[in-house]
């Protein structure tokens, strides 16, 4: 076994490992801890397929961004553990079935060279992974990219449409209007004439 | 640089939905992005038609496609989406959803179901797919503080996350099969040698398709989808994405995997044996006339699938002729209960329709058509369409599956004649049941509606010569 | 050298790269100890004090002696605080803004790594730094932790859009992702005129700003906030588990600013075309943008928390956007040699 395979095993397990975790983890931050090093992980195995430009994007995207808003709300969510793992072990003969089953099928339908599938041959060293995908993502499938900024941009709208609520009686102040904000419309300069002059001289 | 000519109203339609969206953030007036919205559709079917021929042209990398049927399936679309608008003004602003919000995401929808419609490519199916359904699913929920909405919402997004799921890896396998995702090249190089893969991708696609639709066995979530949502999305959703549907359909069977016409034309003949008796007999026992429509869609997406697997062009047009037929029927179906809902008062069960014709002749007369459209009596417009498809399944040699098709089309009866007979000879309500300030425009939108029901069913041949010639000049 | 290779056999390549990360990395920490040293004297200064001189010939043995300190102390680990996590929290912090200078080129010659995907590769590991900060809230079971978590981990997600954002202009121009290929493509006749800072000049600012805010320094230090939720994230730890924090934050200090001079000031260029290139200048454009970091911390009062997300998502966004929109337009036209 050369390096490279020895490496693919190692993070290979470790992937499964995590995996296994994200599921029977007992408390949900170190289940979605746990998702982070399965997400690191994968990217490393893209690695070794020298798909740098994958790998580090699930990096930047999955762990680096989404992972951490998933984080944010499961720290701050007030779950009863005990209550939702109540029974999670009764499923298990049921689940290891299935798993299994499907796996079964899955090695019939997908084993041996029913696609016909050979592996591709190793790239130059100046091949550019990144320029690729992008020379194809912005020629070629151009359509498509565009239509999957558009379901983002749905999601977005569908997210703020959802959840946006303007209560009255808030009492946060919006910036510009605080910049807007001149020395006239506060402080009333009034120049006032000395008055009861003689008052004072009197009781000087 | 590509052509863009062909996609000249997907563009159109992103373009102004982005307007939309723009407008709502400066006005905060409802009437705005309405009239914008409705100005968009205009503007997309007006494109629509100059682009229109009936040659078949490819874009962008033939992940596009432009052809007859394409057009007349997106001027449809266009046709149904404005109708569907026009009725849902009054409930949306009764309900506070009169907002930029909801058009946009309506015209999201539309550009999702155009994409569909002329998509060439796996990736473009799954992406137009997706689209439309997440649209779908913010519509549903956006009425933010009723629970049944909320829940229906979240039972639609979950199963249909998991339909999505099973296309694509339908798509991935079948992807494997042949090493492209275009569907014509899919077409070319299905493999027959791997009979156990093939069959395998197939059976994960038809079943996500079958989740999309709404078929049986994959019906679950129709019923409560159609109940939970507000009327008005129930309005949309329950009639214009059928369009879009028929084409995906077609797209992904036909254009791509017609030499496995044997295999599918198997599964799809469970699918809709098992939706009519699923749609038609469930469909007896509601109460709540949106529950019973939407088992009706299940029957009436049951026919629809019989016309695609009887293979053949005539099966084709036949159901291309139904989904239209269907769609006509359903706007005016549901879009008579959204006209009778008015502030707090959903007229959603059948018991609200209680005589109807003593108070509102011509309203119940409206909704009857409707009923015996739907019911497939001559001579609206709903007979001819069960009609050709039977003649189409006939003709390709399934006459057992015309048999039953006719029997539970006459189980289907009662119930759409139960509405007839609760409207015409029962009692009517104490209190009045059309809201007083119903709109002239769409009263007579629905007016309109029921006489395209009446008058295509006294002269059919039109409409049904137009799907044939599009099914020919596409599926050549 | 090659008897050192002979003597080793094949435990030498990875003898010879441990031994170059350790040329990185020591200079890498003496410069943090000294960072901290020059803070104080600058904004001492600045302040009109005289900040602090008694250790050693001008103070200049301060660090040291704040390193002893630190370690002699002990590290207390909350009742009730997630241990395993705890101690992994200042960990997960220093990492990444250690491995993150495993591609900076020093010169056009002298880098550990020099990869294709360089840029992607920083943005990459320094997304994973505010895992140490939520980590650091979440696992010392505290309230005053946990709201600094909060926001300084709200505060750096917001603004590494905006710091992406820039980054792609660079790239834009540069039409590489590789740090050396970037500083290369700053080159040319008229010196420190080529330089990105001014072609790019909005994505510069937009960078530098929103460096200092992923740095949670001064003007948006909300992280920390004496009244409110005292020291922030960190407000539990000691010794050296909170050394290792600082420790991180201002490595990352430096980075910002080596990421600026590379990407925006030119690198190891000389900014007049008579004098010769080389890894000074580099150092002094990097003392140059640490020094601008000391200078706003001295300068401007902080900023409210909503005023720093208004900022972030509604002024920077949109610049950067504005900006790469116009960018690819006259990249197009002749006038597209600007942007080169």
């Amino acid at each position: 076994m050369d390096f490279t395979s020895l490496v693919f095993y190692l993070f290979s397990a470790i992937l499964v490992v995590a995996g296994l975790r994200v599921v029977t983890a007992r408390n949900p931050v170190h289940s979605a801890l746990a998702l982070v090093l399965a997400f690191f992980t994968g990217a490393c195995l893209w690695m070794l397929l020298e798909a740098e430009f994958l790998a580090i994007t699930l990096v930047l995207v999955y762990v680096g961004a989404v992972m951490v808003l998933f984080l944010f709300v499961v720290m701050m969510l007030d779950i009863n553990i005990e209550e939702m793992r109540r029974g999670f072990w009764d499923y298990l003969p049921l689940a290891a079935l299935v798993a299994v089953l499907m796996a079964i099928e899955m090695i019939t339908v997908l084993a041996g060279e029913r696609f016909g599938l050979a592996p591709p041959s190793p790239k130059p060293a100046d091949y550019s992974n990144t320029r690729e995908l992008g020379l194809l993502i912005y020629t070629d499938y151009v359509y498509a990219f565009e239509l999957a900024a558009v379901i983002l941009l749905v999601a977005i709208v569908a997210a703020i449409a959802l959840t946006l609520r303007r209560r009255p009686g808030r009492k946060s102040v919006d910036p510009a209007e605080q910049v807007k904000v001149r020395r006239a419309d506060r402080v009333r300069l009034v120049s006032l004439k000395p008055q009861k002059a003689e008052a004072r001289e009197e009781e000087a | 640089m590509p052509d863009l000519l062909p996609a000249l109203p997907e563009i159109f339609v992103l373009t102004l939905a982005c307007a939309v969206l723009l407008v709502e953030a400066y006005t905060k007036n409802g009437y705005w992005s309405y009239a914008l919205t409705q100005l968009t559709l205009l503007g997309a079917a007006v494109l629509t038609v100059f682009t229109t021929s009936a040659d078949t042209v490819y874009a962008f990398n033939g992940l596009f496609v432009d052809d007859l049927m394409g057009d007349v399936l997106k001027l449809m679309t266009y046709l149904a989406a404005i109708v569907s608008v026009v009725y849902s003004r009054t409930y949306l602003t009764d309900r506070g959803m009169f907002r930029g919000e909801y058009f946009a995401l309506l015209l999201f929808a539309v550009l999702g179901m155009m994409v569909m419609i002329s998509a060439a490519h796996f990736l473009s199916l799954y992406l137009g797919l997706e689209l439309l359904s997440l649209s779908l699913y913010a519509m549903v929920a956006l009425q933010r503080d009723s629970k049944v909405a909320t829940e229906a919402a979240m039972k639609y997004f979950v199963l249909g996350a998991l339909a999505s799921g099973l296309l694509l890896y339908g798509m991935s396998l079948i992807y494997g099969l042949t090493g492209s995702l275009h569907l014509a090249e899919v077409a070319a190089t299905v493999d027959f040698r791997n009979q156990t893969v093939l069959a395998f991708g197939l059976v994960f696609l038809l079943a996500g398709l079958g989740f999309k639709l709404g078929a049986a066995p994959f019906h679950m979530w129709v019923p409560d989808i159609y109940h939970g949502a507000p009327t008005a999305v129930t309005l949309f959703l329950g009639s214009v994405p059928k369009l879009a549907a028929f084409a995906f359909v077609m797209r992904l069977l036909v254009d791509g995997l017609h030499p496995a016409v044997g295999d599918w034309q198997q599964m799809l003949a469970v699918m809709a044996v098992v939706s009519l008796v699923v749609g038609n007999l469930a469909a007896i026992v509601q109460t709540n006339i949106k529950r019973m429509l939407a088992y009706s869609t299940i029957a009436h997406m049951g026919f629809l699938l019989l016309g695609v697997l009887s293979g053949s062009y005539a099966g084709y047009s036949a159901a291309m002729f139904y989904v239209v037929t269907y769609v006509l029927m359903s706007l005016g179906a549901f879009g008579m209960v959204v006209y009778l809902s008015r502030g707090g008062f959903e007229a959603e069960r059948v018991d609200d329709f209680r005589g109807l014709n003593a108070t509102h002749p011509w309203l119940a007369a409206v909704m009857a058509m409707m009923m015996l459209s739907m019911a497939g009596l001559p001579p609206f417009l709903g007979f001819y369409a069960k009609l050709t498809v039977l003649q189409a399944l006939v003709g390709a040699g399934w006459l057992w599956l015309a048999v039953v098709a006719v029997l539970m089309s006459l189980i289907g009866a009662y119930y759409y004649l139960r509405v007839v007979k609760v409207m015409y000879f029962d009692a009517p309500h104490a209190e009045p049941l059309v809201p007083a300030t119903a709109a002239g425009d769409v009263r007579a939108l629905l007016s309109l509606n029921g006489a395209a029901v009446l008058l295509l069913g006294i002269l059919p041949q039109p409409l049904i010569t137009l799907c044939a010639y599009a099914i020919q000049a596409s599926f050549r | 050298m090659e008897f050192f290779q002979e003597l080793l056999g094949p435990a030498w390549t990875p003898v010879w790269t441990l031994a170059k990360i350790v040329a990185i990395v020591a200079p890498l920490m003496i410069g943090v100890a000294y960072l901290t040293y020059a803070e104080r004297r600058i904004i001492g200064f600045m302040q009109v004090r005289l900040g602090c001189n008694r250790v050693g010939p001008f103070g200049l043995l301060q660090p040291i002696a704040d390193g002893l300190k630190l370690m002699f102390k002990e590290i207390v680990i909350p009742t009730g605080a997630s241990r395993g996590l705890y101690i992994l929290a200042p960990v997960l912090a220093m990492a990444p803004a250690l491995a993150a200078w495993a591609v900076i080129p020093f010169t056009d010659t002298l880098v550990l790594a020099n990869i294709d995907a360089g840029l992607l590769y920083i943005m990459a590991v320094t997304s994973m730094g505010v895992y140490g900060v939520v980590l650091a809230g979440w696992a010392s079971n505290s309230k005053y932790a946990f709201l600094g978590s909060m926001r300084s981990a709200a505060q750096i997600v917001s603004y590494e859009i905006a710091m992406g954002f820039a980054l792609v202009g660079v790239l834009m121009s540069a039409q590489s992702l590789n740090l050396v290929d970037i500083v290369n493509g700053q080159k040319g006749e008229w010196g420190m005129l080529e330089w990105y800072f001014l072609p790019l000049f909005p994505l510069f600012l937009v960078y530098l700003i929103s460096g200092v805010a992923e740095l949670n320094r001064a003007p948006f230090d909300v992280a920390e906030g004496e009244s409110e939720i005292v020291a922030g994230f960190h407000v539990d730890y000691s010794g050296m588990a909170f050394a290792i924090f600082f420790l991180a934050e201002y490595a990352n200090m430096i980075l910002v600013a080596t990421l600026t001079s590379l990407l925006f000031l030119g690198g190891w260029l000389s900014p007049v075309p008579f004098l010769p290139d080389g890894f000074h200048w580099l150092a002094a454009k990097i003392a140059f943008v640490l020094f601008l970091f000391l200078w706003f911390r001295a300068t401007f009062p902080r900023y409210r928390y909503d005023q720093i997300m208004r900022l972030g998502w509604k002024v920077f966004i949109p610049v950067t956007l504005v900006w790469l929109v116009l960018m690819g337009a006259v990249m197009q036209t002749p006038l597209g040699y600007l942007f080169h």
